[in-house]
Protein backbone atom coordinates (compact mmCIF):
# COMPACT_ATOMS: atom_id res chain seq x y z
CA UNK A 1 0.00 0.00 0.00
CA UNK A 2 3.06 2.37 1.45
CA UNK A 3 4.67 2.08 -2.24
CA UNK A 4 1.81 2.66 -4.13
CA UNK A 5 0.60 5.60 -2.24
CA UNK A 6 1.25 9.00 -3.80
CA UNK A 7 4.11 11.49 -2.99
CA UNK A 8 3.44 14.79 -2.22
CA UNK A 9 3.49 17.32 -4.90
CA UNK A 10 6.91 16.97 -5.60
CA UNK A 11 7.16 14.07 -7.49
CA UNK A 12 4.71 15.46 -9.91
CA UNK A 13 6.02 18.64 -10.52
CA UNK A 14 9.43 17.37 -11.07
CA UNK A 15 7.05 15.05 -14.40
CA UNK A 16 5.50 18.65 -15.50
CA UNK A 17 8.99 20.23 -15.54
CA UNK A 18 10.80 17.33 -17.56
CA UNK A 19 7.90 17.05 -19.70
CA UNK A 20 7.75 20.81 -20.27
CA UNK A 21 11.25 20.54 -21.53
CA UNK A 22 11.14 17.70 -23.67
CA UNK A 23 7.86 19.41 -25.62
CA UNK A 24 9.92 22.18 -25.70
CA UNK A 25 13.52 20.90 -26.24
CA UNK A 26 14.59 23.19 -28.50
CA UNK A 27 15.67 25.90 -26.76
CA UNK A 28 17.90 27.34 -29.60
CA UNK A 29 14.76 28.26 -31.26
CA UNK A 30 14.26 30.65 -28.22
CA UNK A 31 16.98 32.70 -29.12
CA UNK A 32 16.81 32.55 -32.84
CA UNK A 33 13.26 33.26 -33.21
CA UNK A 34 12.85 30.25 -35.32
CA UNK A 35 10.87 27.14 -35.46
CA UNK A 36 11.71 23.85 -35.45
CA UNK A 37 11.40 21.64 -38.60
CA UNK A 38 12.45 18.34 -37.90
CA UNK A 39 10.50 15.06 -38.40
CA UNK A 40 9.59 14.51 -34.83
CA UNK A 41 6.60 17.69 -35.69
CA UNK A 42 4.48 14.53 -37.13
CA UNK A 43 4.19 13.24 -33.80
CA UNK A 44 1.73 14.81 -31.17
CA UNK A 45 2.77 15.20 -27.56
CA UNK A 46 -0.33 14.55 -25.44
CA UNK A 47 -0.69 17.83 -23.98
CA UNK A 48 -1.30 21.43 -25.02
CA UNK A 49 1.44 22.64 -26.24
CA UNK A 50 1.65 24.77 -29.89
CA UNK A 51 3.70 23.99 -32.86
CA UNK A 52 4.55 27.31 -33.41
CA UNK A 53 6.53 27.72 -30.00
CA UNK A 54 10.16 28.14 -30.87
CA UNK A 55 11.11 25.24 -28.81
CA UNK A 56 8.19 23.02 -29.63
CA UNK A 57 9.93 19.47 -31.07
CA UNK A 58 6.94 17.77 -31.67
CA UNK A 59 2.64 19.01 -32.55
CA UNK A 60 -0.06 19.79 -30.34
CA UNK A 61 -2.64 17.28 -30.70
CA UNK A 62 -5.74 19.81 -30.47
CA UNK A 63 -3.94 21.83 -33.54
CA UNK A 64 -3.61 18.55 -35.00
CA UNK A 65 -6.94 17.98 -34.95
CA UNK A 66 -8.52 21.10 -36.42
CA UNK A 67 -5.69 20.75 -39.06
CA UNK A 68 -7.16 17.48 -39.55
CA UNK A 69 -10.94 18.50 -39.38
CA UNK A 70 -10.29 21.06 -41.97
CA UNK A 71 -8.90 18.30 -44.50
CA UNK A 72 -11.79 16.39 -43.89
CA UNK A 73 -13.31 16.61 -47.34
CA UNK A 74 -10.27 14.99 -48.61
CA UNK A 75 -9.47 12.93 -45.74
CA UNK A 76 -10.30 11.15 -42.68
CA UNK A 77 -8.71 12.16 -39.59
CA UNK A 78 -7.55 8.88 -38.58
CA UNK A 79 -4.25 9.67 -37.67
CA UNK A 80 -4.76 12.01 -34.76
CA UNK A 81 -8.42 9.89 -34.20
CA UNK A 82 -5.81 7.14 -33.47
CA UNK A 83 -3.60 9.15 -31.45
CA UNK A 84 -6.22 10.13 -28.93
CA UNK A 85 -7.59 7.58 -28.53
CA UNK A 86 -4.29 5.72 -27.65
CA UNK A 87 -3.89 8.37 -24.87
CA UNK A 88 -7.04 8.77 -23.83
CA UNK A 89 -7.34 4.84 -23.15
CA UNK A 90 -3.67 4.79 -21.77
CA UNK A 91 -3.71 8.47 -19.46
CA UNK A 92 -7.12 10.25 -19.70
CA UNK A 93 -6.63 13.01 -17.76
CA UNK A 94 -3.50 11.75 -16.10
CA UNK A 95 -2.39 14.06 -19.26
CA UNK A 96 -3.87 17.34 -17.41
CA UNK A 97 -2.10 17.38 -14.33
CA UNK A 98 1.47 15.65 -15.41
CA UNK A 99 2.34 15.79 -19.20
CA UNK A 100 1.00 19.08 -19.68
CA UNK A 101 3.32 22.82 -19.41
CA UNK A 102 0.20 24.74 -19.46
CA UNK A 103 -0.82 23.60 -16.70
CA UNK A 104 2.49 23.82 -14.97
CA UNK A 105 2.34 27.35 -15.87
CA UNK A 106 -1.27 27.65 -14.46
CA UNK A 107 0.00 25.96 -11.37
CA UNK A 108 3.12 27.96 -10.50
CA UNK A 109 0.73 31.37 -11.07
CA UNK A 110 -1.50 29.92 -8.39
CA UNK A 111 1.03 29.89 -6.30
CA UNK A 112 1.31 34.03 -6.11
CA UNK A 113 -0.23 34.51 -2.32
CA UNK A 114 -3.05 36.25 -3.06
CA UNK A 115 -7.05 35.60 -1.89
CA UNK A 116 -8.24 32.32 -3.48
CA UNK A 117 -11.56 31.78 -4.85
CA UNK A 118 -12.58 28.34 -3.92
CA UNK A 119 -14.81 25.46 -6.15
CA UNK A 120 -18.78 26.08 -5.61
CA UNK A 121 -21.70 25.02 -7.56
CA UNK A 122 -21.05 28.06 -10.23
CA UNK A 123 -17.29 26.90 -10.92
CA UNK A 124 -19.07 23.53 -11.09
CA UNK A 125 -21.75 25.09 -14.05
CA UNK A 126 -18.63 27.10 -15.63
CA UNK A 127 -16.59 24.02 -15.65
CA UNK A 128 -19.34 22.61 -18.30
CA UNK A 129 -18.33 25.51 -21.24
CA UNK A 130 -15.23 23.62 -22.37
CA UNK A 131 -17.21 20.84 -23.84
CA UNK A 132 -18.99 23.94 -25.48
CA UNK A 133 -15.68 25.19 -26.85
CA UNK A 134 -14.60 21.80 -27.84
CA UNK A 135 -18.02 21.67 -30.28
CA UNK A 136 -17.75 25.37 -31.52
CA UNK A 137 -14.67 25.93 -32.11
CA UNK A 138 -12.62 22.65 -31.99
CA UNK A 139 -14.86 20.75 -33.93
CA UNK A 140 -18.03 22.66 -35.66
CA UNK A 141 -15.83 25.87 -36.75
CA UNK A 142 -12.90 24.13 -38.65
CA UNK A 143 -15.77 22.01 -40.19
CA UNK A 144 -18.17 25.34 -41.39
CA UNK A 145 -14.67 26.95 -42.82
CA UNK A 146 -13.62 23.68 -45.00
CA UNK A 147 -16.96 22.44 -46.15
CA UNK A 148 -18.71 26.19 -46.28
CA UNK A 149 -15.58 28.02 -47.55
CA UNK A 150 -12.66 25.38 -48.64
CA UNK A 151 -10.14 26.85 -46.49
CA UNK A 152 -8.89 25.49 -43.21
CA UNK A 153 -9.58 27.69 -40.26
CA UNK A 154 -8.17 26.20 -36.31
CA UNK A 155 -10.60 28.49 -34.79
CA UNK A 156 -9.42 27.66 -30.88
CA UNK A 157 -6.33 28.48 -31.41
CA UNK A 158 -6.83 31.46 -34.17
CA UNK A 159 -9.47 33.28 -31.34
CA UNK A 160 -8.78 31.36 -28.30
CA UNK A 161 -5.53 29.37 -27.13
CA UNK A 162 -3.61 31.23 -24.58
CA UNK A 163 -0.75 28.45 -24.89
CA UNK A 164 -0.31 29.48 -28.66
CA UNK A 165 -0.01 33.11 -27.69
CA UNK A 166 2.15 32.94 -24.74
CA UNK A 167 4.34 29.72 -26.22
CA UNK A 168 4.49 30.97 -29.67
CA UNK A 169 2.86 34.61 -29.95
CA UNK A 170 4.88 36.73 -27.85
CA UNK A 171 8.27 35.41 -28.80
CA UNK A 172 8.26 35.62 -32.60
CA UNK A 173 5.99 38.71 -33.13
CA UNK A 174 8.32 40.46 -30.60
CA UNK A 175 11.73 38.96 -32.03
CA UNK A 176 10.87 38.79 -35.83
CA UNK A 177 10.35 42.53 -37.20
CA UNK A 178 8.19 41.13 -40.20
CA UNK A 179 5.64 39.85 -37.76
CA UNK A 180 5.43 42.39 -35.52
CA UNK A 181 4.04 44.39 -39.05
CA UNK A 182 1.44 41.79 -39.14
CA UNK A 183 0.45 41.63 -35.76
CA UNK A 184 -3.15 43.22 -35.84
CA UNK A 185 -6.57 43.52 -33.81
CA UNK A 186 -6.27 39.46 -34.05
CA UNK A 187 -3.12 39.58 -31.92
CA UNK A 188 -4.28 42.15 -29.73
CA UNK A 189 -7.35 40.28 -28.86
CA UNK A 190 -5.45 37.66 -28.30
CA UNK A 191 -3.27 39.31 -25.82
CA UNK A 192 -6.00 40.67 -23.73
CA UNK A 193 -7.58 37.00 -23.81
CA UNK A 194 -4.40 35.37 -22.48
CA UNK A 195 -3.00 38.12 -19.98
CA UNK A 196 -7.24 37.52 -18.63
CA UNK A 197 -6.94 34.19 -18.45
CA UNK A 198 -3.30 34.04 -16.84
CA UNK A 199 -4.09 36.85 -14.53
CA UNK A 200 -7.75 34.38 -13.13
CA UNK A 201 -5.07 31.85 -12.99
CA UNK A 202 -4.25 33.54 -10.39
CA UNK A 203 -6.85 33.39 -7.94
CA UNK A 204 -9.12 30.59 -9.51
CA UNK A 205 -6.59 27.09 -9.61
CA UNK A 206 -5.99 26.14 -12.99
CA UNK A 207 -9.03 28.05 -14.84
CA UNK A 208 -7.73 27.36 -18.26
CA UNK A 209 -8.08 23.92 -17.55
CA UNK A 210 -11.56 23.66 -15.75
CA UNK A 211 -13.53 26.13 -17.68
CA UNK A 212 -11.91 26.41 -21.42
CA UNK A 213 -9.85 23.91 -22.49
CA UNK A 214 -11.12 21.55 -24.98
CA UNK A 215 -8.11 18.94 -24.83
CA UNK A 216 -9.11 18.23 -21.53
CA UNK A 217 -13.02 17.71 -22.38
CA UNK A 218 -11.52 15.55 -25.32
CA UNK A 219 -9.17 13.38 -22.23
CA UNK A 220 -12.15 13.78 -19.55
CA UNK A 221 -14.98 11.16 -22.00
CA UNK A 222 -12.26 8.85 -21.23
CA UNK A 223 -11.78 9.10 -17.40
CA UNK A 224 -13.91 6.18 -16.59
CA UNK A 225 -11.83 3.63 -18.95
CA UNK A 226 -8.70 5.12 -18.36
CA UNK A 227 -5.49 2.83 -17.57
CA UNK A 228 -3.84 5.03 -15.01
CA UNK A 229 -5.83 6.95 -12.99
CA UNK A 230 -6.09 7.96 -9.11
CA UNK A 231 -8.80 5.06 -7.38
CA UNK A 232 -10.36 4.45 -4.65
CA UNK A 233 -10.16 1.32 -2.79
CA UNK A 234 -13.78 0.86 -1.93
CA UNK A 235 -12.81 -1.49 0.63
CA UNK A 236 -11.01 1.18 2.78
CA UNK A 237 -12.84 4.09 2.05
CA UNK A 238 -15.29 5.37 5.02
CA UNK A 239 -16.78 7.98 2.86
CA UNK A 240 -15.46 10.82 5.07
CA UNK A 241 -15.69 13.31 1.47
CA UNK A 242 -12.53 14.16 2.78
CA UNK A 243 -11.11 14.13 -0.64
CA UNK A 244 -13.66 15.56 -2.30
CA UNK A 245 -13.24 19.27 -0.02
CA UNK A 246 -9.60 19.31 -0.58
CA UNK A 247 -9.44 18.61 -4.06
CA UNK A 248 -9.16 21.92 -5.84
CA UNK A 249 -10.84 20.76 -9.00
CA UNK A 250 -14.48 20.69 -9.92
CA UNK A 251 -14.72 17.17 -8.92
CA UNK A 252 -17.99 15.27 -7.25
CA UNK A 253 -16.06 12.11 -6.64
CA UNK A 254 -12.47 10.59 -6.93
CA UNK A 255 -11.68 9.90 -10.06
CA UNK A 256 -14.49 11.69 -12.21
CA UNK A 257 -14.18 13.48 -15.67
CA UNK A 258 -13.09 16.64 -13.74
CA UNK A 259 -10.09 14.87 -12.02
CA UNK A 260 -6.87 15.45 -13.23
CA UNK A 261 -5.45 12.46 -11.11
CA UNK A 262 -2.66 15.09 -9.08
CA UNK A 263 -2.87 13.30 -6.52
CA UNK A 264 -3.40 15.77 -3.16
CA UNK A 265 -7.04 14.02 -2.54
CA UNK A 266 -4.60 11.06 -1.47
CA UNK A 267 -2.35 13.01 0.90
CA UNK A 268 -5.49 13.83 3.30
CA UNK A 269 -7.03 9.98 3.00
CA UNK A 270 -6.64 9.15 6.77
CA UNK A 271 -7.63 5.74 5.54
CA UNK A 272 -4.80 5.46 2.83
CA UNK A 273 -7.76 4.39 0.88
CA UNK A 274 -6.44 6.53 -2.50
CA UNK A 275 -3.81 5.12 -4.55
CA UNK A 276 -2.55 5.96 -8.25
CA UNK A 277 -2.50 3.66 -10.98
CA UNK A 278 -4.16 0.35 -12.14
CA UNK A 279 -6.99 -1.03 -10.84
CA UNK A 280 -6.82 -3.44 -8.01
CA UNK A 281 -8.18 -6.57 -8.20
CA UNK A 282 -10.62 -7.43 -5.90
CA UNK B 1 -14.54 -4.26 -13.84
CA UNK B 2 -14.52 -6.32 -16.72
CA UNK B 3 -16.50 -4.91 -18.97
CA UNK B 4 -14.64 -1.47 -18.36
CA UNK B 5 -11.39 -3.56 -19.45
CA UNK B 6 -13.36 -4.60 -22.27
CA UNK B 7 -14.41 -1.60 -23.68
CA UNK B 8 -10.65 -0.12 -22.83
CA UNK B 9 -8.96 -2.97 -24.90
CA UNK B 10 -11.66 -2.07 -28.13
CA UNK B 11 -10.79 1.36 -27.62
CA UNK B 12 -7.17 1.26 -27.73
CA UNK B 13 -7.14 -1.57 -30.71
CA UNK B 14 -9.64 0.79 -32.77
CA UNK B 15 -7.09 3.36 -31.62
CA UNK B 16 -3.78 1.60 -32.85
CA UNK B 17 -5.93 0.76 -36.25
CA UNK B 18 -6.95 4.21 -36.97
CA UNK B 19 -3.07 5.52 -35.87
CA UNK B 20 -1.50 3.08 -38.40
CA UNK B 21 -3.95 3.53 -40.94
CA UNK B 22 -3.24 7.31 -40.61
CA UNK B 23 -0.03 7.15 -41.27
CA UNK B 24 -0.64 5.13 -44.20
CA UNK B 25 -2.73 7.53 -45.50
CA UNK B 26 -0.68 10.19 -45.53
CA UNK B 27 -1.53 11.63 -41.45
CA UNK B 28 1.82 12.43 -40.28
CA UNK B 29 2.91 13.60 -42.91
CA UNK B 30 -0.09 15.85 -43.01
CA UNK B 31 0.62 16.95 -39.75
CA UNK B 32 4.32 17.17 -40.11
CA UNK B 33 4.03 19.93 -43.18
CA UNK B 34 1.50 21.99 -40.91
CA UNK B 35 3.51 22.13 -37.77
CA UNK B 36 7.21 22.99 -39.55
CA UNK B 37 5.53 25.92 -41.16
CA UNK B 38 4.77 28.63 -38.29
CA UNK B 39 0.96 28.63 -37.66
CA UNK B 40 0.11 32.30 -38.24
CA UNK B 41 -3.63 31.43 -36.53
CA UNK B 42 -1.79 30.15 -33.51
CA UNK B 43 -0.03 33.03 -32.86
CA UNK B 44 -2.40 34.94 -33.59
CA UNK B 45 -1.70 36.66 -36.79
CA UNK B 46 -3.46 34.69 -39.73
Amino acid sequence: MDKQRIKPNFRRRCIQAVSALLYNANLPGFAEGSIYKGKSKGVCVPGLNCYSCPGAVASCPLGALQNALSNLPNKLPLYIAGFILLAGTALGRVVCGFLCPFGLIQELLHKIPTPKLKKNRWTRRLSRLKYVILAVFAVAMPLWYAFAMGMPVPAFCKYICPAGTLEGGFFLVGMREEYRALAGALFRWKTVLCAMILGACIFVYRGFCRFLCPLGAIYSMFSRIALLAVRVDKKLCNSCGLCEKACPMDIRQVGDHECIHCGHCASVCPKNAIYFGRERKS
Amino acid sequence: MTKRRTIRIILAGAGLFALTAGILQGGYRDTLIKAIHICMECIGIG
